[in-house]
């Protein structure tokens, strides 16, 4: 179960509405390498991951992943907090405006919807932490872009804090790697778990 | 009924406290991710556990002072804290970090 802490885990105040950086940053939020991906991969994949490390890492970074979405949710709502009707025809924020307003809906960049099909969950630990490196090196990537577009610091700040834990992610889910190659390894074991040993 | 040593509104420490805890716990969940794939670790299990004991301190003061952060783990006041403004995603929770100097 989860209970909910009632603050983010990175302060966010800003002080300038931007629509057009909100259009942009709200790809983290339910885009192809976005932070509610990420949640859902890591938190399904744990029912099938072996040994303790991993289903720990597993477990742990799909919960911080939840508050990285919080964050960007945060950002998107500040940024379009009061924005006109022309700073929303100029910024390029109209076409979601039209669907959503500035409410905050799970949506790429480009306007496509958030759907499962940017996640897998494939029962073979070592496809799943592979596909899980890969993920923290697409969102790092997504988020040096961001911060390329960016330019106040209100702004910045947060994302250089994700763009961070992108890279301490991907290290940590190297280590499970590498203690679930070990433990496959060992001849005692077989993977897909044979049925009539217990699976660690 | 709940009784507190002082009343339950806004104070000047507010902030303050809360930039605490939010530092507290970044380090406790980096410390975390960090022994989930190196247990064996003892000192940074040493230094996991005097954090967490030093956040319970300060979010228990915070607790007592200015309201709720933790569902389940926090008192209220009358009436119920919980649904008291701001919520995290409001600018007016939120503080403001120093500038680094780069």
């Amino acid at each position: 179960m989860w209970m909910y802490d009632k603050k983010l885990e990175y302060p966010i105040k800003i002080k300038n509405p931007d629509p057009r950086m909100a259009k942009l940053i709200i790809t983290q939020y339910g885009g192809p390498d976005g932070e509610l991906g990420a949640s859902l991969r890591y938190l399904s994949q744990r029912f099938s991951m072996v040994t303790p490390e991993a289903k720990a890492i597993l477990n742990d970074i799909g919960t911080e992943e939840l508050a990285h979405l919080e964050m960007i949710g945060t950002m998107v709502r500040q940024l379009t907090r009061g924005i006109s009707t022309k700073e929303i025809e100029e910024s390029g924020f109209a076409a979601y405006y039209v669907d959503h307003d500035t409410a905050v809906y799970p949506v790429s960049a480009s306007g496509t919807p958030f759907t499962a099909a940017y996640i897998q969950s494939k029962g073979d630990p070592i496809t799943d932490l592979y596909e899980n490196m890969a993920a923290e090196q697409k969102a790092r990537s997504t988020y040096e872009y961001l911060l390329d577009l960016a330019d106040d610091p209100d702004v910045i700040g947060p994302l250089r804090f994700l763009r961070e834990r992108e890279i301490v992610h991907f290290q940590r889910f190297g280590e499970a790697l590498r203690i679930v190659q070990d433990f496959l390894a060992e001849k005692r074991y077989s993977f897909p778990c044979d049925k009539t040993e217990p699976c660690r | 009924m709940m009784t507190r040593e002082q009343p339950c509104k806004e104070q000047p420490r507010k902030e303050q406290l809360l930039k605490e805890i939010t530092a507290l716990d970044f380090y406790i969940i980096d410390l975390h991710l960090f022994l989930d794939t190196h247990p064996g670790e003892t000192e940074a299990i040493e230094t996991y556990n005097r954090c967490v004991m030093k956040v319970k301190e300060l979010r228990e003061e915070y607790n007592r002072l200015y309201g709720m952060l933790l569902a389940n783990m926090s008192t209220s006041c009358e009436p119920w804290q919980w649904i008291e403004n701001p919520w995290p995603w409001q600018k007016k929770f939120n503080f403001e970090l120093t500038e680094e100097k780069s």
